[in-house]
Formats: C-alpha cells, structure tokens, sequence
C-alpha cells in the first residue's frame, strides 16, 4: 500500500482557524476602506471625486510591490539555502502570481485614472513604463514556473529567473528614466497629477494599504498551500503508478490465486 | 594529482572557451544558418520597415531605432539556434559530463554569439545607408564602433543566459521572446540613442558617449549575472 506522508491531518480545504480570522479581517478591512474611500473621505479640490480610485491604486501598487520582493527573497533562500526548501518555492511562485494579478489591477486602474487626470491613459514616463516591465517580466516567470519538468527543476529555473529579475528591473528604470530625461512632457492637460492629501485622505489610504497587506497574507497562504496539495498530488500520482506496475510485475501468491480462481 | 595554479586553471579555462565558441562557429560555417536565412530575415524587415513608414525623411530619423530592432528579432532567431543545436542528441548534457565548466560553457557561447550578432548589425548599418539614406559622421566613429561591440556583447550574454533557462523545454519558441525582450529594452534605449548621435540622425556624437556607457553597464552586469547562473540554470 501506498501511504502518503503529509505531516497533517487530511483536510479538504485549506483554510485553517488562523486564515479564518485573517479573511475575516480583511473582510471587514474591505468594508471599511469602501466607507472611508467612496462616503467619508472628501474630494480633492483639483481632482475632484476621481482622487477615491487612488485609494485602490496606491495599495494595489504596493501589494504587487511586496509579493514581488517577497518572491525575490524566497527564491534567495531557496537557491542559497542548503537544504532547498520547496516550500521556499511554493511561496515565491504563489507571490508572483498574486503580485501579477495586483499589478494588472495597478495598470487597468491607473490608466483609467490617468484619462481623467492627464486626458490620456498613458504616459511615457520612468514609473509607469517600469511598473508596466515589471508586469511582462512576473507574466514570464509565470510562464517559466509551467514549463514543466520536476519540482525541483521548476524551483531552479524560476529561482534564477527571479533574481535575474531583481537586475534588469533597476536597469529598466534607470535607462526609461534617462530616456525621459531627453523628452519633455507634451500633450499632458495637467503635468502635476499630484493630490495634496489631508487628514482623512491620508487615513483612508492607509487603511487602504493595511487592508491590502492583510490580503496579500491571506491569499498567499492559500495559494501557497494548494501548490503543496499540487505537488503533493503529483507525487502520490506518480507513486500510486510505481504501485501499480509493481503489483503487476510481482509473481502472486497462491492464496492470492485461489481467491481469484474462487 | 599535483597541485593547479590559479594561472593553469584561467588558462584551462580559456582554452575550453575558446573551444566552445568555435566550435558554435564551426556549426554555424557548415549550416550557414544564419547566413542564408537569420541576415536575409533582418533584411527584409528593414525593407519592410520602409514599407510600414513610407517617409524618407522620418526613416533617416529613426533608423537607428529601426537597426536596434531588427537586431533584436534576429536576437532571438539566433539564440534558439544555438540552443537547438545544444539540445539536439543531448550535445549540452554531454559537455556538462564531460566536465565543461559551465561557465566557460556561457562564455564560450556568448562569444561565438556576439560575433554573429556583430557581423549581423555591420550588415543592417550597410543596409541603413542604402535603403534610409543614413549617413556616418567622421566624428561619430569611435562612438559607433564602441556601441557596436557593447551591444553585440550585451545581447549576446543576455541572449545566451535566457537561451539557457529555456533549453529543451517544450514551447520555447514562443516563451524565448516574452522572457527576452523586455529585459533588452535598455540596450534598444541606450544603441539606439548612441547611434542616433554617431550617424548624426539627433544630437551631438558627445551626447551619445554616456548611451553607449549604459549599454556597456548593461553588458557588464548580464556577463557577470551569466557567468555564476548559467550553470544552475542549465543542470538538469
């Protein structure tokens, strides 16, 4: 027989009592960034009603932002650390994802917001043309992480991969940047986008981003712990496979051939 | 055994180099890969490019822009043929056996890489005088020339080091340009402004200098990212 060593209890989901606690919060963290930033919070004098969307955009930015440091740093520990962790891996991998996902959120929202600051959803400026390199790079290790082979092949790869991604994005932003440099500004109806941010903006946007921050953990534990079960589950496949082509190669025994013939 | 000296290892090393990448360019002189079908496709795009802008004035302009990209996508043709030939009969598995330093493996590949890449943007400059009217200003020499080797030296590491990463996986071929080219936009920056002012299309050949050190930076730090993860990436 074929016994999986799982170390836990068999659970059909991954939730625990502390992620309960944790979604529960952030739940509530949602609820109360949606009071503050559509109803309580003012309006900005120069922007008027669109400053609310920063509320979404700057903690979106920073979450992305934190999961792809986060993937950075587990995929350090994986490479450098003599033991080679999976877990390390599992938890970069759930990072990235999640940090892709927020900075497509980032880009949609800050485009739109754009058009209703800038009259155009896009310029060519050092930030957003990074935000929107960092966005293709995580979308390629993404890609990388399915390329198939085994675990641990994945884990280099991606590894690598990731940390190579740690040099190219400062190099982006420093040439993008010296490309700005050569260009001036141009069709842009109001250059300085910049809110003066009061009290209770101020408020709500940290909210925002702590509220975000508590999302980031609680998605990256879930995601973290399917990839497990998805390893794990390649694993007892290939095993319950090797059981299977054993027991066909293993000669029977005659009680076993009695009770077939009976 | 008796004892290396750090001198006899550099040099060991250099000679397997040195053997790597003529052996890419052996492979590369017998198949005329590159020569028959990777030159001829980065000509006609820049034949095609003068379809898509129809403007002599505007192409003299951003012909160098034209030169950089047409480089790029020949970029990535050549990167997957030096690592189809590598994963055909398990050529790389072997060399690694073999007890080839990967390293040495990266260098080696990088270089025979870099000579192609060169040959390759000497041809696209010829074709820019031709077909876009460009001109090279006596003053911009030097520039050129030094853009010339640092981006071929550039685009060669960082082609080799992402070549590597997707290597015997199945839908390389679509996965090689999404990993690859943003992470050669500096280089399409840097050559292109520093190009810009060797052939005198903007600005003066003095503005171009600092381009060209951005793209020698970005070779720099890909040569040496290279040189210590080429070897995780390719053991398998």
């Amino acid at each position: 027989m074929v016994h999986i060593a799982t170390g836990r209890s068999t659970q059909s989901t991954t939730g625990t009592h502390a992620t309960r606690i944790l979604g529960i919060v952030t739940l509530v963290g949602v609820a109360w960034l949606i009071l503050f930033g559509l109803f309580l919070s003012p309006a900005d004098k120069n922007q008027g009603e669109s400053v609310r969307i920063l509320y979404l955009h700057a903690p979106s930015a920073w979450l992305a932002y934190l999961a792809f440091v986060v993937t950075a740093a587990a995929s350090a520990l994986y490479l450098f650390r003599k033991t080679h962790s999976l877990a390390w891996d599992r938890l970069a991998g759930a990072s990235a994802e999640i940090g892709v996902l927020f900075m497509g959120v980032t880009l949609v929202v800050g485009m739109l917001w754009g058009r209703l600051t800038w009259g155009v959803f896009w310029r060519w400026d050092a930030r957003l043309t990074t935000t929107a390199f960092l966005f293709v790079t995580y979308v390629g290790y993404l890609a990388v992480r399915r390329l198939g082979g085994t675990p641990e092949q994945r884990a280099r790869r991606s590894g690598v991969l990731a940390l190579l991604a740690v040099l190219e994005i400062p190099l982006v932003h420093f040439s993008v940047k010296l490309w700005r440099g050569l260009h001036q500004d141009a069709s842009v109806l109001r250059p300085d986008g910049e809110v003066k941010l009061d009290g209770l903006m101020l408020f709500t946007l940290f909210s925002g981003i702590i509220t975000f921050t508590l999302m980031y953990a609680w998605l990256v534990i879930h995601r973290t712990r399917t990839l497990t079960a998805e390893d794990m589950l390649d694993d007892v496949g290939l095993e319950l496979a090797l059981a299977e082509r054993r027991r066909e190669s293993i000669p029977r025994t005659n009680e076993e051939n009695g009770a077939l013939l009976s | 055994m008796s004892e290396r000296s750090p001198r006899d290892i550099m040099s060991a090393w250099w000679h397997t180099t040195r053997l790597i990448a003529k052996r890419d360019l052996l492979v590369e002189w017998r198949s005329r890969i590159a020569l028959n079908q990777v030159f001829p496709f980065a000509g006609i795009v820049m034949v095609m490019f003068g379809f898509a802008i129809d403007d002599t004035r505007l192409m003299e302009r951003i012909a160098p822009g034209l030169i950089m990209l047409a480089t790029m996508f020949s970029l990535l043709i050549l990167v997957q043929r030096s690592f189809a030939v590598e994963s055909e009969d398990g050529a790389l598995d072997a060399l690694r056996t073999a007890g080839v330093s990967s390293s040495a493996l990266f260098w080696g590949k990088s270089i025979a890489m870099a000579a192609q890449l060169a040959a390759l943007e000497a041809l696209l400059i010829v074709l820019a005088i031709l077909l876009y009217g460009s001109t090279i200003r006596p003053s911009g020499v030097v520039l050129l020339i030094a853009t010339w080797l640092a981006a071929s030296w550039g685009l060669a590491t960082v082609g080799t080091l992402y070549g590597g990463l997707a290597a015997g996986a199945r839908g390389r071929e679509t996965l090689l340009p999404l990993l690859l080219l943003p992470v050669v936009a500096p280089v399409l920056i840097g050559a292109t402004r520093a190009v810009e002012a060797a052939l005198g299309a903007r600005g003066s050949v003095a503005d171009g200098w600092p381009w060209m050190g951005l793209v020698a930076v970005f070779a720099a730090v890909f040569c040496a990212g290279g040189t210590l993860a080429f070897g995780p990436l390719i053991d398998e």
